[in-house]
């Protein structure tokens, strides 16, 4: 079925990728994260999804049997398998932000498994600013606890639209059908204050199999249907900003003859032939053309990388951003944003920072702090002096040149921005753009 | 209605585009290291449609053990030519000749251990700040929190404590003198997608990567291929075997594995049923537990 490439005998290349079984190709993709805290079991559950749709091979199990015989584990500890770093194994603990994949034959996942102490909100908001899900673990026997309400509250700042709450441990509980509706009434209660679109609530055990990959026998009142078939089939086609036609430009793309502008589209369609506005200089051009290595296309969505062409030569580099007329973002040089600081040193009011919004970077200064949330009581603090590592508050950000901006609610590409600080280079905070 | 979705391939191609992108326009000398591997074969695809119908911007760089498949060799060579693409070769015996690297002795001498060695020198020769790599996140337990920019110090060393946050696809390659970065662009990716993007893409490879007969030698379960560099052992022989390769590294240490797999379909029906990880081939990676993470910490991916 392979050929040999100019003839020779090194390099083969496919004639047809028709034999390859073509279902597995068009899969979806879901990305979803995982919070919970110390002892909720997430580890466990993440080793459980991966060995039951058979993701786990076998030079790994091997591995983790060995690890757990020699920890002293009865069992073959699943959690293993997710902690990567010799500090963690060491201390039992997740430290960092992992990413673990699997696919069945209806999706493939990225799971951004993320540690649930109070320290490391700044790794939990990390591992939700790329997910379409949020897996929120509750212990059956503890309920919801201010973690939980934490994790809830991070995942609603950071607008995943579709949250599981898996209330685990049931086995602890004898499957109780009524502590599992005291657990749901609870978080109803919390969650009503904040506002996420799509809550489910399943009972598991990650311990042994109920309700995660099967549907268990022993939770006959509990209809909803097992983890993974919820994860296979939650709508995530509109999570996308299909209404607001955005495309930042990342570089300017030339060849012999050629002048194009590279970059992904974050929000709308941009057809051929869409009238446009160059931001911030307001140059009104159309789309001539778009183009990919495999041709020409005449139209691109969110998240494609593409390049475009323009009916007029305007000198647009790296940084500008193409809007649909019809649909433009603000264009700013003072504006409020939710940050979440992730620094040792904490902000302060009147510090200068770098700050990157798309593929814009503008130096930055954080005039006023407005108000600090206490993350576990989901009250707000005014008076506030400063930001500490982990800490989330409101402030206001003034740019030393436009920024292109919407609100994160509409715009999640748009709507966020890293603030850097100017002498380590480190990233010091996440920010989502409020008004 | 038109369902605007992209395929997870198509997603996956989108995300690693987006990176090449981001990086030439924030660094200033990024070259991408090319192993000859089905990874960075794929990985310089997508460099390829990142800039097209512009050229690559940027090198490759070759780390030549000298311990080549020579199917790896000329496979690159035809790359070279075919796309027009600058390559740069660092060369182990190179820094066994000035003395910065010292060569293993025993039955089996693997010159894995060096390529750290040349990989800095090299990188540092042409003064590179961002090096792409073909690294993915399944590949093994230490590079599941990789980023994919990945912050070394003036070392060429990875610290796990200090890598930054990647925050949505605002990525900081912002850099303070003497460090570099390490850039991963296809970190999500697993075994599975590599292979059906080569299908979808009708990507060439090196041909060992297909069944083909080969003199091998069971060593501890995994299978040598015969080479000038390895010797073998009492009552040890060299038999042939219908093999293929999963991954390509240096013909000292790779295992092949059995198969007829002689075409994509065979090789992705052969990976989708597969019940050991590729590295599972590797004897690099089974001198311990956290050999991975050790050596990553020296330089190594």
């Amino acid at each position: 079925m392979s050929e040999t490439v100019l003839n020779n005998p090194s390099i083969k290349r496919e004639d047809s990728a028709s034999a390859v079984d073509q279902s597995y190709m068009n899969m979806d993709l879901l990305r979803f994260t995982t919070a919970g805290s110390v002892d909720d079991g997430k580890s466990t559950l993440i080793g459980r999804l991966m060995y039951d749709t058979k993701s786990i091979f076998e030079d790994q199990l091997e591995a983790i049997e060995k690890s757990s015989k020699t920890r002293g584990d009865e069992n073959v500890n699943l959690a293993l398998l997710t902690d990567g770093l010799k500090a963690e194994r060491e201390q039992g603990i997740t430290i960092d932000v992992a990413y673990r994949y699997f696919a069945t034959p209806k999706r493939k996942f990225i799971i951004a498994d993320t540690p649930g102490h109070i320290q490391y909100t700044r790794n939990m908001v990390t591992g939700a600013s790329t997910a379409n899900l949020a897996i929120v673990l509750v212990d059956a026997r503890n309920g919801v606890i201010e973690q939980t309400r934490r994790h809830t509250y991070i995942a609603s700042l950071l607008k995943i639209k579709h949250i599981i709450v898996a209330v685990n441990k049931m086995d602890l509980v004898d499957y109780s059908e009524e502590q599992f509706n005291k657990i749901k009434k609870d978080f109803l209660e919390m969650s009503s204050k904040i506002g996420i679109e799509d809550i489910r609530f399943i009972p598991i055990s990650a311990l042994k199999g109920d309700n995660v990959v099967d549907d268990s026998e022993r939770t006959p009142w509990y209809t909803g249907g097992a983890l993974l078939s919820n994860l296979e089939t939650v709508e995530i086609s509109n999570d996308h900003d299909l209404e607001n036609g955005r495309f930042p430009i990342q570089r300017v793309i030339e060849a012999e003859g050629f002048k194009g502008f590279g970059g992904r589209v974050d929000g709308g369609i941009i057809k051929v032939g869409d009238e446009v506005v160059a931001l911030p200089s307001g140059a009104k051009t159309t789309i001539k053309t778009i183009e990919t290595m495999d041709g020409k296309i005449e139209e691109a969505f969110p998240p494609m990388s593409v390049v475009v062409t323009l009916n007029d030569d305007l000198d647009l580099s790296r940084g500008e951003l193409l809007a649909k007329t019809d649909a433009q973002p603000e264009s700013a040089t003072e504006f409020t944003a939710t940050l979440c600081w992730m620094n040792k040193n904490a902000l302060s009011v009147g510090n200068k920072y770098i700050l990157r919004h798309t593929s814009n970077e503008v130096t930055a200064e954080v005039v006023s702090i407005d108000d600090k949330l206490d993350i576990n009581t989901m009250e707000s603090v005014n008076d506030v002096e400063d930001l500490k590592m982990n800490e989330i508050g409101k402030v206001t950000i003034k740019t030393s040149s436009p920024v292109m901006i919407d609100a994160y609610t509409k715009n999640r590409a748009t709507g966020s921005l890293i603030l850097i600080d100017e002498e380590s280079n480190e990233t010091v905070a996440a920010g989502m753009i409020t008004a | 209605m038109q369902s605007y979705t992209l395929t997870h391939l198509k997603q996956l191609e989108s995300e690693a585009i987006y990176v090449f992108r981001e990086v030439v326009s924030q660094f200033e000398r990024p070259a991408m290291l090319f192993s000859g591997g089905k990874d960075s074969i794929v990985m310089l695809h997508l460099a390829r449609k990142a800039f097209w119908p512009g050229k690559v911007p940027f090198p490759l760089i070759h780390v030549d053990t000298g311990h080549n498949f020579p199917e790896a060799i000329d496979y690159r060579d035809w790359l070279v030519e075919e796309y027009d693409l600058d390559l740069i070769v660092g060369s182990v015996q190179g820094s066994i000749d000035k003395g910065t690297a010292v060569e293993e002795t025993g039955t089996n001498p693997s010159r894995n251990g060096l390529q750290a060695i040349t990989l800095l020198e090299t990188l540092e020769e042409y003064n590179v700040d961002a090096a792409f790599g073909g690294g993915r996140r399944d590949e093994e337990k230490a590079r599941a929190k990789e980023r994919f920019f990945s912050h070394r110090d003036e070392f060429g060393q990875w610290n796990p404590k200090n890598q930054r946050p990647e925050l949505w696809t605002l990525y900081n390659g912002r850099y303070n003198d003497y460090e570099h970065f390490r850039i991963f662009p296809i970190s999500n990716w697993t075994e599975m997608d590599v292979w059906q993007y080569i299908a979808q893409e009708r990507i060439a490879l090196p041909s060992i990567y297909f069944a083909h007969k080969r003199k091998v030698v069971n060593r501890n379960g995994i299978l040598l291929a015969e080479s000038p560099w390895n010797t073998l052992l009492k009552d040890e022989v060299y038999e042939e075997k219908l093999i293929r390769y999963r991954t390509l590294g240096d013909m000292t240490c790779t295992g092949a594995v059995l198969s007829d797999a002689d075409d994509l379909a065979g090789i992705i029906q052969e990976v989708a049923s597969s019940r050991t990880t590729e590295r599972g081939n590797r004897s690099d990676d089974k001198r311990s537990e956290a050999a991975m993470e050790e050596r990553k910490l020296q330089g190594y991916f």
